[in-house]
């Protein structure tokens, strides 16, 4: 560490010892290849949805909406893995911890969520206009 | 000039929105601007600006910010309270066709005031305060993981208080309830500012709190003392990381759901609003997902606390350790799970209802765990009923009764009775009341001697404990049997003569926890002030347990010379079995962060930024958003922020306190 370490950073670097937790695991920075594998990955991920819509190539919006969506998922698993270096190891598993604590958390809200307001949206919004010409 | 200059200059902001025609707000700025003037007059005759700015405003130092959060959020009590007892006047007279003293549309901006001045800068700031004052030190740090973060998010906390306060002189606050719900809060219903004024006091003070939550999280996992492990974490700490885990999970709800609300009033998109495919059932959805883990956000830390108190005033360790850390954590993912509750009578019908239903009783259930525990704490203890004790018992009283009235307002059937009645504005008081404010004052009464070195006064904290809770149960006793016989809350005026006795009795409590906060700031000034203060000079007053009790009181800068060496939970009392001896010798230089105004530059433009969206100034909306970017871009560039404390003042300090215990023993 400088003398111009930000003191962002410098509490930590007071202690004797690392926390018992965090021994021998820092970051894992990546090495050229894993980026470059990412950048790959991404690019054909983001390729392909592209090409379904453009060429219209499933006829069916919601199958394809369904898809899409799928590659999306996938796409964040990618930079998850090789932009953000998640694995189970990095910072004494925390970030792996950090990562299921939020992926079961949005879970619970956006399927929650879809669940709730099917329900209310069937019970409480009958004959709903989407339309505002149907106003009239 | 024309009109024209002088809207785009001041946007809508004329001099019809001062509430010039409101004769109790024209008084209240007078006092306010009276009082005001004078403190301000105060501190620059005794030329304490110098001092308040290098050694608070700009400190960096966990515990002076720890302190402001808690001066913050007794000033925000204040007013809140103030507003409180209003509305129980309000509601004792207008009967029999009489309208009361206040009107309608300053009525409804007290009770959505009340509500989001009392959850998000009263009770917040208090627990963050809390937080920030004893989590480094119980983990043996000298200070958190991100020490300038931490001043920039008091600073975003206390720039949405100053936005709300306001709100009160200059235009209107939000007449929608705490929450806002649309499309009562879309533009069409709500043109004037007040909806404005709450987005952005919200949008302000959460960007503090979410960053003072990752901040917290990251100083736990990453900064405990060498043999602390998670399982040898003092509870406070655990719930601390279990609150700001919450608060990182579900503040950015939030933001997302009050910036969609903004751009419906903002630029006419439709995402709430009744047509045109919007749906104001999504916003109640969202903002309850917040809003739930919101109240666990509340209620762990001083659940932490009572742990704390529990063990430290029966001598013994705390009973059930594990089981309480499963509770904590158990009740941190199921706090995701239970938000609908609070809208069963929205229509979602009886399969979502009853699995909500269900899962918020499950949610008791660890609960009335942590119950146990603290009595089995004190089973067999050699119990002190010091304040802090005091308010423990009071707390498994009260709070054991809110949660049956919250357990019985989660059976569905029952809460399409309940629901949105006085009951429930009993139970959340009783619940927050009786579970986060005792908590807190229990945290005061216990570790005011550690912040600044002499214990609070005994007489009128036993005073201000007998108000509290005779009060309390005078003001929400009514409340519970006017709900129970549908009287539904936020109305102003009543036709039925037969409930009148019951609203003179809830302000007559009311008046008597004004005696009691009045009692506790006597309690503060006679404590400070008093000539025969009870010094701690040992750092240990209460013969605590945990690693805050093995630094003096007021602790020094750095916490602790040397970083200790855990071998046990309540590590400082096996460091006293064990008879561990405090080193006095070979210090070391000790590296520290520099101050830095930034934070309070930051979020002094944050608040001109939202008084200018607001008021419709683009102008400097835009300049004010600039600048704030631009300055912390500055900030990046400065390269001076550390130093090391010298090893002469490490021994000067320490050699003080040496004297210090010999002179005790």
């Amino acid at each position: 560490m400088s003398a111009s370490t930000s003191h962002d950073t410098l509490a930590h670097g007071t202690h004797a010892h690392p926390n018992p937790d965090a021994h021998g695991d820092g970051h894992d920075h990546g090495t050229r290849r894993t980026y470059l594998i990412g950048f790959a990955l991404s690019v054909i991920l983001t390729a392909i949805p592209f090409w379904l819509v453009m060429a219209d190539v499933i006829s069916d919006t919601m199958i394809a909406t369904i898809v899409i969506m799928g590659f999306g998922v996938v796409q964040i698993f990618v930079h998850m893995v090789y932009f953000l270096h998640m694995n189970t190891k990095s910072e004494g598993g925390w970030t792996m911890m950090a990562a299921i604590f939020t992926i079961i958390v949005i879970v619970i809200a956006l399927s929650g969520s879809l669940w709730v307001m099917f329900h209310l949206n069937t019970n409480m919004m009958p004959g709903h206009i989407m339309n505002p010409a149907d106003l009239i | 000039m024309t009109n024209e200059f002088w809207s785009f200059i001041f946007g809508r902001l004329t001099w019809d929105v001062l509430p010039l025609h409101e004769p109790i707000v024209v008084i209240t700025f007078i006092v306010v601007a009276i009082g005001g003037l004078t403190v301000l007059g105060a501190l620059t005759y005794f030329k304490l600006w110098g001092y308040l700015w290098k050694e608070w405003f700009t400190s960096v130092d966990h515990k002076k910010i720890g302190i402001m959060y808690m001066v913050l959020g007794i000033i925000m009590l204040l007013r809140g309270f103030a507003d409180a007892l209003m509305m129980r006047l309000q509601q004792a007279i207008a009967f029999n066709g009489y309208e009361g003293y206040l009107n309608a549309h300053h009525y409804d901006q007290l009770f959505s005031v009340h509500g989001v001045i009392m959850i998000f800068f009263v009770a917040m700031p208090l627990i963050t305060g809390f937080m920030n004052y004893v989590v480094p030190l119980q983990i043996g740090a000298r200070d958190v993981s991100f020490p300038f973060l931490n001043n920039f998010s008091f600073w975003m906390t206390a720039g949405g208080a100053v936005l709300v306060m306001i709100s009160l002189f200059i235009g209107e606050f939000a007449q929608t309830g705490w929450l806002a719900f649309p499309p009562l809060s879309g533009i069409e219903h709500s043109p004037a500012s007040g909806v404005d004024y709450y987005i952005w006091a919200l949008q302000v003070a959460g960007v503090g709190t979410t960053l003072s939550g990752v901040n917290l999280i990251a100083t736990i996992i990453k900064m405990r003392a060498p043999g602390m492990s998670l399982m040898k974490m003092p509870v406070f700490t655990w719930t601390s990381l279990c609150t700001n885990v919450l608060i990182v999970a579900s503040f950015p709800i939030l933001t997302a759901v009050l910036t969609l609300l903004a751009l419906d009033r903002y630029v006419g998109t439709n995402f709430f609003t009744a047509d045109f495919g919007g749906s104001p059932m999504m916003y109640i959805n969202l903002i309850w997902i917040w809003g739930h883990p919101e109240v666990y956000i509340l209620i762990l830390p001083c659940f932490g606390i009572f742990s704390e108190v529990a063990s430290t005033f029966s001598g013994k360790r705390l009973f059930g350790y594990t089981s309480m850390v499963y509770a904590t954590v158990v009740i941190t993912v199921l706090s995701y799970l239970v938000w609908l509750h609070h809208f069963f009578t929205m229509g979602s019908g009886a399969s979502v209802n009853s699995f909500f239903g269900i899962t918020t009783m499950i949610i008791s259930i660890p609960t009335g765990a942590k119950i146990f525990n603290w009595l089995f704490t004190m089973y067999k203890g050699r119990i002190r009923f010091e304040l802090p004790m005091m308010w423990l018992i009071a707390f498994m009283l009260t709070f054991t009764i809110g949660g049956m009235t919250g357990v019985l307002l989660a059976v569905p059937p029952a809460d399409f009775v309940l629901h949105n009645s006085l009951f429930l504005v009993a139970h959340f008081h009783n619940v927050i009341i009786g579970g986060v404010l005792f908590g807190i004052f229990a945290g005061i009464n216990y570790w005011w001697p550690k912040a600044f070195g002499y214990k609070l006064n005994t007489y009128w904290g036993k005073i201000s404990f007998w108000l509290w809770n005779v009060g309390f149960w005078l003001a929400f006793g009514p409340l519970y049997v006017l709900g129970l016989m549908g009287v539904t809350r936020r109305l102003r005026t009543f036709d039925d003569p037969s409930l009148q006795i019951w609203f003179i009795i809830a302000g007559i409590g009311a008046l008597v926890i004004a005696g009691g906060i009045a009692a506790m700031l006597v309690q503060f000034a006679v404590s400070i002030l008093g000539k025969n203060k009870e010094w701690d000079t040992t750092g240990d007053p209460w013969n605590g347990r945990t690693l805050e009790w093995a630094t003096s009181s007021p602790p020094p800068q750095y916490n602790f010379a040397f970083t200790p060496i855990i071998h046990d939970n309540d590590a400082w009392a096996d460091m006293k079995t064990r008879h561990a001896q405090r080193p006095t010798k070979d210090f070391m230089e000790i590296h520290m962060p520099c101050n830095t105004g930034t934070g309070i530059v930051l979020a002094g433009l944050s608040v001109v930024l939202g008084f200018a969206l607001i008021w419709y100034m683009w102008w400097l909306a835009i300049l004010s958003f600039v600048a704030l970017i631009g300055a912390a871009i500055i900030h990046t560039f400065n390269y001076d922020r550390d130093y090391y404390i010298p090893v002469e003042a490490v021994a000067e300090v320490e050699d003080t306190r040496t004297r210090l215990l010999s002179g005790a023993r």
